[in-house]
């Protein structure tokens, strides 16, 4: 094992980046590091590509370093880490599509958000390739799906079954492809890309206060946890610190935020498996989360209620007594419906064993959140690097090990009862004093690493001289969660794919941006 | 766990009580489009809704409208998974590219008479994300729009509202 940064030692660290070294190597080097990924554990938590160069974002979990190793590519060429660090096979990909930039080596030659739709090819490179509205537009069925082999695909033994972009519920849109054999789902494989919104094009050239709108709308449940983490790499790149009181409002927001998500998945699991019950009373748990957001932050969903430099309100002092008193019944009654989930062998026998994802396989991922608690890998980015003000606060981050449906649901249940000690303890000790500092206009470049309700955001932002933004990239967990969720579901029922995809819930805005 | 659903059912209904008129404005809308959607459709009236490039806030909310303390189907007002079945489609985002083919298929399998509700800034104006490469803009710029609903995201109240203007809106018709 090698520590990540004496491994890049000889290289030169750029002058500006907060709070993490950013490392510049050049072909040769980028090439050793490639080639140490085999043994070392340095997870990839994310790659994103500017004009001409390549970022790779790592967490040495040895000595608990993060590290951004950055490539230029004049030519666009770069060898592709996506052999030994299979996360990246789709975030090179969604670089070449925006970007132009060409990772070597990587054996996916097909488009991932660009489905041939747009106005121009490469939209975010320093010359992007016009493309004529005229030409016919690329059809659904050109996209070529992996085949399926083996002896029973060759006797014509399995069906396809296309599902979407547009689903049958309330939910986002994106493509899955199942191979079934019978009832048994022999293949998953997921097509995205379907709201792809030009975010990170949009956000270049405003400043750091109307980026930020777009950043709380990356993904609107986790509205609170991106606008925090683009606020916060605001921060880092512009050395600001941001009141005591901000820090602990903003705890309460995520925790909120975290709550009320957990509550409607819960509630969502238990109802894919047809039992309503404790869907009506999760949902009745979290509109009353929601409904005390509006009262004391002015939105039910927080939104653009944390900006960059603090937060936009303060908490609505009359109703902090009813907050309180509406957490510390939510821990309460979660817990009675966790009982009554644990004591309904039908409900178990759907969840137990069900999507089960491989320890080895979040970790090789560097899967966040709740998928990964649930399979053995205990990353919370609240922890480690950790962040105001959490290093002040007492929890725990739960941990399960067997991977399926139920232990997504248990990380979710005892994660809500977290929360609710957390919102108590910010509101026990919030500081007085202002919300908000202004921000100043000027260059620099930062990173953030937040805990969402899903798993860890990464935002990394470029500025410009002036204060506009040069470049930001915010990477949702559900890059790292998506493609586990076909892993989850080989071997499973057809059927049991909605429970799988509620247990995961990854954001398809989040992931398409 | 007995106990735990025993006392669920016992405690009653979350639901908000309907009228007096001058009780909240959820009470009042919801007598509203009670009334009208009993008048025009006799309590059936099916929605398809369409994520057309949402950032997922207006999916959140729309959610809502099935909570107890709201229950839409009190009112008829059903979602449906196909829209072969539906009557409203609810249409929510910047309409991206990217979705454009599958909202024009959706729209077109349709039958009518149909109406189309755009849902939340973005579907209304583009919202933040107007002027996009990835985006055509508001939903009005792919199919004929009939109600718009503004917010961001438009809260389960305003949605009703949103509802109750396509009612009179059809009626008529």
């Amino acid at each position: 094992m090698t520590d990540l940064i004496e491994f890049l030692h000889d290289c030169p660290i750029v002058s500006r980046h907060r709070p993490w070294p950013r490392i510049e190597v050049d072909a040769a080097k980028w090439r050793m590091l490639v080639g140490r990924l085999a043994s070392e554990e340095w997870e990839l938590l994310g790659l994103w590509g500017e004009p001409n160069a390549v970022h790779v974002a790592f967490h040495d979990p040895q000595p608990g370093t993060f590290a951004i190793v950055s490539r230029a590519c004049p030519g666009g060429g770069f060898a592709s880490l996506s052999a030994d660090r299979p996360g990246a096979l789709r975030l090179e990909r969604a670089a070449r599509d925006l970007f132009g930039l060409i990772p070597e080596g990587l054996t996916d030659a097909r488009p991932w958000l660009d489905h041939g739709r747009w106005p121009m090819r490469r939209p975010l490179a320093a010359a992007p390739e016009p493309r004529s509205l005229d030409e016919p537009a690329a059809r659904a069925t050109d996209y070529p799906f992996l085949p399926v082999g083996g002896p029973v695909a060759d006797q014509g033994g399995l069906h396809q079954i296309p599902v979407g972009p547009i689903h049958a519920g309330i939910i986002e849109p994106g493509h899955f492809r199942f191979h079934a054999n019978g009832e048994t789902v022999v293949r998953l494989e997921q097509r995205l890309g379907y709201v792809h919104k030009g975010t990170e094009k949009l956000m270049a050239g405003r400043s750091v206060a109307d980026a930020a709108l777009l950043a709380g709308r990356v993904s609107g449940d986790s509205t609170v946890a991106h606008a925090l983490a683009f606020a916060r790499a605001a921060e880092a790149a512009l050395d600001v610190a941001i009141p005591p009181r901000a820090h602990y409002l903003r705890a309460v927001m995520a925790e909120l935020e975290r709550i009320a998500n957990h509550l409607g998945d819960f509630g969502a699991i238990c109802n894919d498996a047809a039992f309503a019950f404790i869907m009506a009373e999760a949902s009745i748990l979290r509109e009353d989360v929601l409904r005390a957001c509006h009262t004391n932050f002015g939105h039910r969903l927080m939104m653009d209620r944390v900006i960059p430099g603090g937060v936009l309100v303060d908490i609505f002092d009359p109703g902090v007594e009813g907050l309180r008193r509406l957490v510390g019944r939510i821990g309460t009654r979660v817990l009675e419906l966790a009982r009554v989930y644990d004591s309904k062998p039908s409900l178990l026998d759907r969840t137990i064993g069900t999507g089960t994802v491989a320890r080895n396989l979040v970790q090789r991922f560097a899967a966040g959140g709740y998928v990964g608690r649930a399979s053995g890998r205990a990353f919370d980015a609240r922890r480690a690097p950790g962040y105001a003000p959490y290093d002040d606060l007492e929890f725990d981050v739960p941990m399960l090990d067997e991977g399926d449906v139920h232990a997504r649901v248990w990380i979710r249940i005892r994660e809500i009862g977290e929360s609710v000690k957390l919102v108590e303890q910010c509101l026990d000790r919030l500081p007085g004093g202002p919300i908000a500092v202004p921000v100043p206009a000027a260059g620099g470049e930062g990173v953030a690493l937040v805990e969402g309700f899903r798993g860890d955001i990464l935002t990394w932002v470029k500025l410009a001289a002036d204060g506009t933004i040069q470049r930001c990239h915010p990477r949702d967990p559900s890059w790292l969660q998506w493609p586990l969720l076909e892993t989850a579901v080989d071997g499973n029922i057809v059927a049991d794919f909605p429970l799988c995809n509620k247990s995961f819930n990854c954001s398809y805005s989040g992931h398409d941006l | 766990m007995w106990t735990t659903i025993v006392r669920s059912l016992l405690r009653g209904a979350r639901t908000e009580k309907a009228p007096p008129a001058d009780h909240s404005a959820l009470a009042e809308l919801a007598a509203k489009v009670d009334t009208a959607a009993r008048a025009r459709l006799g309590r059936s009236l099916s929605i398809r809704q369409v994520d057309a490039g949402s950032c997922n806030g207006c999916e959140l909310e729309i959610h809502a409208l099935g909570n107890p303390y709201y229950d839409l189907e009190r009112f008829g007002l059903k979602f449906v998974a196909s829209p072969r079945h539906a009557d409203v489609l609810l249409v929510t985002g910047p309409v991206t590219h990217n979705m454009a083919e599958a909202l024009h298929r959706a729209w077109r399998a349709t039958p009518d008479p149909k109406w189309v509700v755009a849902a939340g800034d973005c579907a209304c104006s583009g919202g933040v994300f107007a002027g996009s490469y990835a985006c055509i803009g508001p939903v009005a710029n792919a199919i004929p729009v009939d109600v718009h609903i503004k917010g961001c995201p438009p809260t389960p109240t305003q949605l009703l509202e949103g509802l109750l203007a396509l009612l009179q809106h059809a009626s008529k018709r």
